[in-house]
């Protein structure tokens, strides 16, 4: 390589790294914020001495939300929730996709694009008809349909499920047919085949399409907004909303803190499988 | 052993084996019980409510009356919908090119870096999008606080003007943004960076050699390679965007004055808070077409371009 | 026993004709190789006989039994693919003894079977390597044991060696012929490589158009084609192809290629092509290794004639040589030391015994 191309790469790569650290920071900032503020008292936080900067850091935060009967209410209801979510997801999608990728049948190539297509529905234009939807059914059968967290066990599905099955659909495509086939002839039958050969193939795909549905579910806002109203029935996005901001004086430390916890189990998730997510988001991607 | 001889060719064969068929009709009908399930919840979660929703919208507010289009012109008459209709789309557009464009130039820092440190920073510069949006949109309000907050205090030791950041309404309609950009630059990124991955080194090596400097690369390689996977990415965040709630009810719920509202935080008040469900049904059915105009326009793009390769 | 037999077998996908009706009878132990250019229809026919395609019409008989609603795992046939087709996530133990497991076969009984080949196949020492850490050759030898392991009547390889590189290739078609001599196992075999076709079978089969051209052993095939097609497709370079008259004179047949060139037709063959004298479209034909340079001591049927070199390619072990008559390019392979020059006039030697006579409207061979 002459001098001068080096010199061009050098600098080329400094300027990368350069502007890489401004937009780490820009994305890192808010929540570095919401860690740092979670470690100070009201009294510090009211002073205001320097906002980036904890002097006197406690726990008391913390202890006080983990005790709190609501706040591990809000927990335990959005991890009943998300996690059965995630297996009715994967029940219906990882067939879905096997179905549509794999075997040719009348209509396939249509419902494929078709699944994308429903992200055209948005959640909130179904928000209204299914509150009155689930209204009704409640006075028609008596099944507490209303203001109860497992009615979101219902309709997380409708978010998880046309993704998951897109992201997917994605990734078995892309595992050579001849794999099956090879399978069929040593023996194996169809069940077989999806079981102990398709599967662990697949498993990348697999298990990015399910931190996805639990991301997903874990984190929606709107449909626990409309359907839950009291506190007991919340999850946690809309349960620290509606009860930690309650009237004109905010306790910023213990919503910072109850932010902080109630994103806990995504970014751990995330930071542990974050090779499969970032592929199985991106496997869709190359083949458009 | 037939030896050297020719087959002649047969005669059409009019009559079919029947027991094959039973073998391929088997596979089929399999293969359409396992996508039942998905048919079923989509069919009665997310199109029977639509339709539905098109019924709502013709009724009065206790739900009792039929008023026919009498919501819409309703709508048409008031100011507040023509807002609304602007403010969605000027923060969609916005938002979407920012993101794009944000989430390309990224991508091209993290692909010029060695790949043995890429890894780091893609896991680092992909957290907005992890946290629930409505975790992190707390932070940015806890940020933006009129009193509190951490930017003004730089502003004011630097010697500017505090920002009244969710008080005014431009400053507000700026805040909303920038907090969507925050939190959907990364996917962009993520997805730029494995398409630009994809991108054959070959051809930028042709093109240097046939005297193109880094622009003219990223105007006659880089992007049309990426056509398809720009035009998907865009699409499928102008839906979600123009269709966002967490963000806009957790900074301003619509305000100051309305001036931030946009479709869905509109109609959850008017339904959900206000009591007159067939309004707020008619508000988010409005969105519908404009999404379709832009898939069907987006969409076509996609085709043309499959055809041509 | 394990004989294939295919009756009157017809695939159409949608209306549009891959297999248009093919007989065919594979003996017990045979090694059977469907040839062919892309779209002939070979692959398709091995799939049926695989049964991961479903047969239009016809037959299929493997062994004596009708296979055709017979599922492949029930067919005890092995595959081996063009692109190996082996379990990612598996060992090589594990990839070849995975259709013994699914039948429940004892360990003991599957450690010896997975053992010997390996042996066979010299890759005892691959066993625990997976899929990923291997090269091309060594993958289509797990490929290959994959097969072996399951002993079964039939075994089918679908352009196996495709992948591999030129001096691989040729390695591995040894290999293979070596395998089918210490398992005598009925194979069917498909390729578009005509060499492979003819050094590694019993009996080619030469497909075009979803029909079969010809059925015979290589020697037969190469010596006697039925058809233009199998004449222009076995061997190479490519049989010289062309247009000539027929003439009777004085009670001898001579060939006439042009005004200056004519070959009389040697004597064996004088009864059989008479009757067409005097046609029109009518093709001569002469493999590339049958016209040599002139050389001083020549046989009866040696007929040396003048043309005018275009190009030559020095092979090393012998010369190409390509010249022009009646507008076809024609191609002699010659001894290096005879020195032939482009762009010069030289004196080739004919070697008319083997010569061949074609009627292009029927595309038949006379």
């Amino acid at each position: 390589m002459s001098a001068s191309l080096r010199r061009e790469r050098r600098s080329a790569l400094i300027w990368s790294y350069v502007f890489l650290v401004v937009f780490a920071v820009i994305f890192l900032t808010p929540p570095l914020y919401m860690f740092i503020t979670s470690l100070k008292t009201s009294a510090e936080i009211s002073a205001a001495k320097l906002p980036w900067w904890v002097f006197h850091p406690t726990l008391d935060n913390y202890s006080a939300l983990l005790t709190s009967e609501t706040y591990l209410t809000f927990f335990r209801n959005s991890a009943v929730v998300s996690l059965v979510v995630v297996a009715i997801t994967m029940a219906i999608s990882i067939p879905a996709a096997f179905s549509l990728s794999r075997m040719r049948f009348w209509g396939s190539a249509a419902l494929a694009t078709g699944v994308f297509l429903t992200y055209l529905i948005p959640e909130t234009l179904l928000f209204i008809p299914l509150f009155k939807i689930f209204a009704f059914v409640q006075d028609w059968t008596g099944i507490e349909l209303m203001n109860h967290w497992w009615i979101l066990m219902l309709v997380f599905p409708t978010l998880t499920v046309p993704f998951c099955t897109w992201i997917m659909i994605g990734y078995f495509a892309s595992i050579p047919k001849e794999l099956d086939e090879a399978a069929l002839i040593d023996g194996a039958g169809y069940l077989q085949v999806l079981v102990r050969i398709f599967l662990p193939v697949a498993l990348p795909g697999v298990i990015a399409a399910t931190i996805f549905a639990f991301t997903v579910s874990w984190a929606d806002f709107l449909y626990p907004m409309a359907f839950a109203t009291s506190a007991d029935q919340m999850v946690l996005p809309a349960g620290i909303v509606s009860t930690l901001i309650k009237g004109d004086v905010f306790n910023w430390g213990q919503i910072m803190t109850a932010a902080l916890l109630g994103a806990a189990p995504p970014l751990v998730i995330y930071a542990f499988l974050m090779d499969y997510y970032i592929a199985g988001l991106t496997a869709g991607a190359t083949k458009g | 052993m037939s030896n050297g001889v020719v087959q002649a060719a047969r005669l059409p064969v009019s009559r079919r084996r029947s027991a094959g068929r039973r073998l391929a009709r088997h596979r089929s009908v399999i293969a359409f019980v396992m996508v039942m399930p998905l048919i079923a919840l989509i069919a009665l979660l997310v199109i029977y409510p639509a339709f539905y929703s098109l019924h709502l919208a013709t009724l009065n507010k206790s739900m009792e009356r039929f008023v026919g289009l009498g919501n819409f012109s309703f709508l048409f008459k008031r100011d507040l919908f023509w807002m609304v209709i602007k403010q969605s789309v000027i923060f969609a557009l916005s938002a979407v090119v920012f993101k794009a464009l944000i989430g390309f130039v990224v991508a091209h820092f993290v692909h010029n870096i060695p790949a043995k440190g890429q890894r780091k920073w893609r896991g680092m510069l992909l957290v907005p999008w992890v946290i629930p949006p409505a975790m992190s949109t707390l932070a940015w309000f806890w940020l933006f606080d009129p009193s509190y907050s951490a930017f003004n205090w730089v502003l004011t030791r630097l010697g500017l003007d505090a920002v009244p950041w969710l008080g005014e309404p431009h400053w507000a309609r700026f805040a909303v943004i920038l907090v969507n950009v925050w939190y959907g630059a990364p996917f962009f990124l993520i997805m730029y960076l494995a398409a630009l991955k994809s991108v054959p080194e070959q051809l930028y090596e042709a093109a240097a050699i046939d005297g193109a400097n880094w622009w003219q690369k990223i105007w006659y390689v880089t992007l049309p390679m990426m056509r398809n996977i720009i035009a998907i990415t865009i699409l499928f965040s102008l839906i979600v965007t123009f269709a966002n709630f967490d963000i806009v009810r957790i900074l301003t719920n619509g305000g100051p004055i309305d001036q931030t509202q946009i479709f869905a935080t509109w109609a959850f008040q008017l339904s959900i808070e206000g009591g007159d469900i067939p309004l707020g049904a008619c508000v988010s059915l409005f969105m519908f077409p404009i999404l379709g105009v832009a898939a069907y326009f987006i969409l076509r793009d996609i085709n043309r371009r499959g055809t041509e390769a | 026993m394990a004989q294939v037999t295919l009756r009157n077998v017809v695939k159409e996908y949608d209306e549009l004709p891959a297999v248009r009706g093919i007989d065919l009878d594979i003996a017990d132990k045979e090694f059977v190789v469907l040839v062919g250019p892309s779209g002939c229809g070979k692959t398709t026919t091995l799939r049926m006989i695989a049964g991961l395609e479903d047969i239009t019409d016809g037959e299929i008989l493997i062994g004596g039994d009708i296979v055709n609603d017979v599922p492949p795992k029930d067919r005890d046939i092995a595959m081996v693919f063009q692109n190996y087709a082996l379990y990612p996530h598996m060992t090589v133990h594990e990839n070849m003894s995975f259709g013994l497991r699914l039948k429940k076969v004892p360990n003991e009984e599957i450690k010896r079977r997975v053992a010997a080949a390996a042996g066979i196949l010299g890759i005892r020492e691959l066993l625990d390597r997976k899929p990923k850490q291997l090269s091309g050759g060594q993958r289509q030898r797990v490929a290959m044991g994959r097969a072996i392991v399951r002993n079964p009547k039939v075994f089918l390889f679908d352009e196996p060696l495709s992948n591999l590189d030129a001096k691989l290739r040729v390695h591995m078609r040894t290999e293979i012929k070596k395998v089918h001599q210490k398992v005598r196992t009925t194979t069917v075999y498909v390729t578009h490589d005509q060499v492979e076709a003819m050094t590694l079978a019993d009996r080619v089969v030469v497909m075009n158009g979803g029909l079969i051209e010809q059925v015979g052993t290589p020697h037969e095939l190469y010596h006697s084609p039925a058809t233009i097609f199998v004449a222009g497709f076995i061997g190479s370079p490519a049989m010289n192809l062309v247009h000539c008259g027929l003439e009777e004179a004085a009670g001898a047949l001579r060939v006439r290629l042009t005004d200056e060139i004519s070959f009389p037709v040697p004597a064996a063959r004088t009864v059989r092509y008479r009757a067409h004298a005097g046609k029109a479209k009518l093709l001569f034909g002469l493999r590339p290794e049958h016209v040599t340079e002139n050389r001083a001591h020549q046989t009866a049927n040696q007929i040396p004639f003048e043309v005018s070199v275009e190009v030559t390619e020095p092979m090393g072990m012998e010369t190409l040589v390509f010249f022009n008559l009646n507008g076809a390019e024609l191609c002699a392979r010659t001894n290096p030391s005879a020195n032939v020059q482009p762009s010069a006039r030289t004196t080739l030697l004919a070697d008319l015994s083997n010569m061949h006579l074609i009627d292009q409207e029927s595309g038949r061979v006379l």
